[in-house]
């Protein structure tokens, strides 16, 4: 991708300063993050560096304790993950948030279930679960994930990758600005992680922009235009795979290159 | 060409000989329903053998009419323990609501329509006490209505000063559950189809509406459905205060079944309507179960008691019978349900 472009448009999710402390344990301290429209912005850092924390402040599940948080240039307050799904950001947690005792469909529309059409579906408030089937299918087909063969299996029957496989779906069903992926990959096999990245380039076609956490760094010099690097709490570096290369990445990430923050073009962007 | 096809070894192990009993065993597991109908089944057959005059549609309707008073309660109780909670005010919030409706309109004379609206009102109130307490102030379950059971029992008595109110001075509204209705052999009451017609209400809003699905989602894992963007302490609340509506309806068929405003009757519904909610399969660890089982299960109870009680068993002994009924079913649940992952 080009910077020029980048760096005229708006950024469509902005934080700045964010802060995040669980008693005495400072999980991300004085963050920003610049997210444009229909990029890849991939998070990387080590174990405990505070990526988690950090998309659970920009997605409502966690509320800074400091900090301002914009989508396309306006303040907002997440208080719940619903705000955020209303502000069309979609993310699928590491502990992916799935109800085990629900079907494949059922967890896939959790939350957001579709009623039946017309009056049936307006006076009785009924679920459609054939449409919600079908859909749920097609989305998660569009995973590949051949070996999930009956959507109305329970979620606590599958695999850790085909769990992982119906939180994936379920973001991308539902992400209509912003999607938000922590470690969506770390249980799924090759086949399966090439599908993965596939949707998050489809993602960036049509427009959506993907932040995505991963530990595997081939990934994410494959599939992010830029990268931030999260080390002990801060942002060490926003890098890109033009100029900076995996071992470049891994030793800012640990601290044996020093950060710059304001590498990767992205002051340019500040308003 | 006589090539056989050659079978993996799961293939092989898959088309092994069942034996019965593991056939009956995933039979019963994809079907849940299944064994508490053979319980209620068998134990109606056993009961009949011992008694002719047990199967006697006379008898038969009895048993209906005192069973509506747990199976309303039961109602509300299974919806709770779907949250994974439990609810031990159940009684004392029907009690007590019957004692507002009954003071209302029997005493201060007014129209018993206005008084089952009060009521209601009062019931959801109770409700929404208990589930401000689960939901906000996240204290467990057990420890909340444990408390509210003392308080809701206190003020019903406070309330009833140790009188009872009698059903001529009620209305006819209030002790229109009391109402026969025939149908067929069959000699029902308004109140014992008002309580099937919440199961139907509930059951449809349990396994059809997006509530529904919110509900079985925050019993599973609240963290999980609140990540999924449910508004967890929403839904607790709307299931407590629900609840409390149905333990309302519950006080109203319990006026026209006792015919009288009473403190006195019903004590140990609490228990009872959480042995109908077990019995019929549903998990106290929340997120799964049916109400259509707890009906079943609420008929089990019924039946037991009633058939104990042909066959002159002592009531100390239905109450021990009932004892081992609850630790025989939750037991052939978990036999069931071991056999999970062997589909
Ligand atoms: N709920 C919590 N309570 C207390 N401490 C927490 C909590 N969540 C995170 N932390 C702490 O915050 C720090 C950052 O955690 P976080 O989960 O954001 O790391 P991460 O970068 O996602 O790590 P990983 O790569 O292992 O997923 C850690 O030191 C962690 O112990
Ligand atoms: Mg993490």
């Amino acid at each position: 991708m080009n910077d020029t472009s980048m760096a005229t448009d708006a950024p469509r999710l902005s934080a700045r300063g964010l802060v995040k402390t669980y008693g005495p344990v400072v999980a991300i301290d004085g963050v920003d993050l610049d997210l444009y429209p229909g990029e890849v912005l991939a998070v990387i850092g080590d174990n405990g560096a505070g990526k988690s924390t950090l998309i659970k402040c920009l997605t409502g599940a966690e509320i800074p304790d400091v900090g301002t948080l914009k989508v396309e240039g306006r303040s907002v307050h997440f208080r719940n993950p619903q705000d955020a799904q209303a502000a069309g950001i979609e993310t699928v947690y590491q502990q992916l948030a799935l109800a085990p005792a629900l079907d494949i469909a059922s967890n896939i529309f959790l939350g957001r279930e579709r009623r039946r059409p017309g009056l049936v579906g307006k006076v009785t408030r009924g679920l459609d679960h054939r449409a919600m089937r079908e859909f749920a299918e097609a989305k998660i087909s569009e995973l590949g994930i051949q070996t999930l063969q009956d959507i109305t299996q329970l979620v606590e029957t599958l695999s850790g990758g085909q769990r992982q496989a119906v939180a994936v779906a379920r973001a991308i069903a539902f992400g209509s600005r912003v999607v938000v992926l922590d470690e969506p990959t770390a249980a799924l096999g090759v086949r399966e992680t090439a599908q993965v990245l596939d949707v998050i380039r489809r993602l960036r076609e049509q427009d959506v922009s993907v932040i995505l956490i991963s530990h595997n760094m081939p990934n994410v010099f494959d599939v992010a235009d830029r990268i931030h690097v999260q080390r002990l709490g801060r942002r060490a570096a926003v890098v890109t795979p033009e100029t900076h290369t995996p071992a470049d990445a891994v030793a800012i990430m640990t601290g044996a290159a020093p950060g710059d923050s304001g590498d990767g073009g992205e002051e340019g962007a500040l308003p | 060409m006589t090539e056989t096809i050659e079978q993996t070894a799961a293939e092989r192990y898959r088309a092994r000989p069942l034996t019965r009993v593991q056939r009956l065993r995933r039979l019963l597991h994809r079907h849940p329903g299944i064994s508490p109908t053979v319980v209620l089944l068998g134990s109606v057959i056993s009961f009949w053998l011992i008694n002719d005059r047990f199967l006697l549609p006379a008898n038969l309707s009895l048993i209906l009419q005192q069973v509506a008073i747990i199976g309303a309660l039961a109602v509300g109780q299974t919806m709770i323990v779907l949250t994974a909670g439990i609810d031990l005010s159940v009684g004392a919030i029907m009690i007590f609501v019957t004692m507002v409706m009954g003071t209302l309109a029997g005493e201060l004379g007014v129209p018993g329509v206005l008084a089952f609206v009060v009521g209601a009102a009062v019931g959801a109130a109770a409700g929404l006490v208990n589930g401000i307490l689960v939901a906000y102030v996240k204290l467990p379950p057990f420890i909340v209505t444990l408390g509210t059971l003392g308080v809701f029992t206190a003020l019903a008595l406070l309330m009833s000063g140790g009188r009872s109110i009698r059903g001529d001075v009620l209305g006819s509204f209030l002790t229109w559950t009391a109402t026969p209705v025939g149908l067929g052999p069959f000699n029902l009451t308004v109140g014992v189809l008002l309580v099937l017609l919440m199961y139907a209400g509930v059951a449809f809003a349990l396994s059809q509406t997006s509530w529904g699905r919110h509900v079985y989602a925050v019993g599973n894992d609240p963290a999980a459905a609140r990540l999924a963007g449910i508004r967890v302490r929403a839904v607790l609340l709307s299931v407590y205060v629900s609840a409390g509506v149905v333990f309302a309806f519950a006080a109203w068929v319990l006026i026209g079944r006792v015919g009288a405003a009473t403190t006195n009757s019903a004590v140990d519904a609490n228990l009872d309507s959480i042995t109908a909610v077990v019995i019929g399969g549903t998990s106290l660890f929340g997120g799964r179960g049916r109400v259509l089982g707890t009906l079943l299960g609420a008929l089990i109870v019924g039946v037991f008691r009633n058939g104990l009680a042909l066959a002159r068993v002592d009531v100390l002994w239905q109450t021990f019978a009932i004892g081992v009924l609850i630790i025989a079913a939750v037991s052939l649940d978990q036999w069931i349900r071991r056999t999970g992952a062997q589909r």
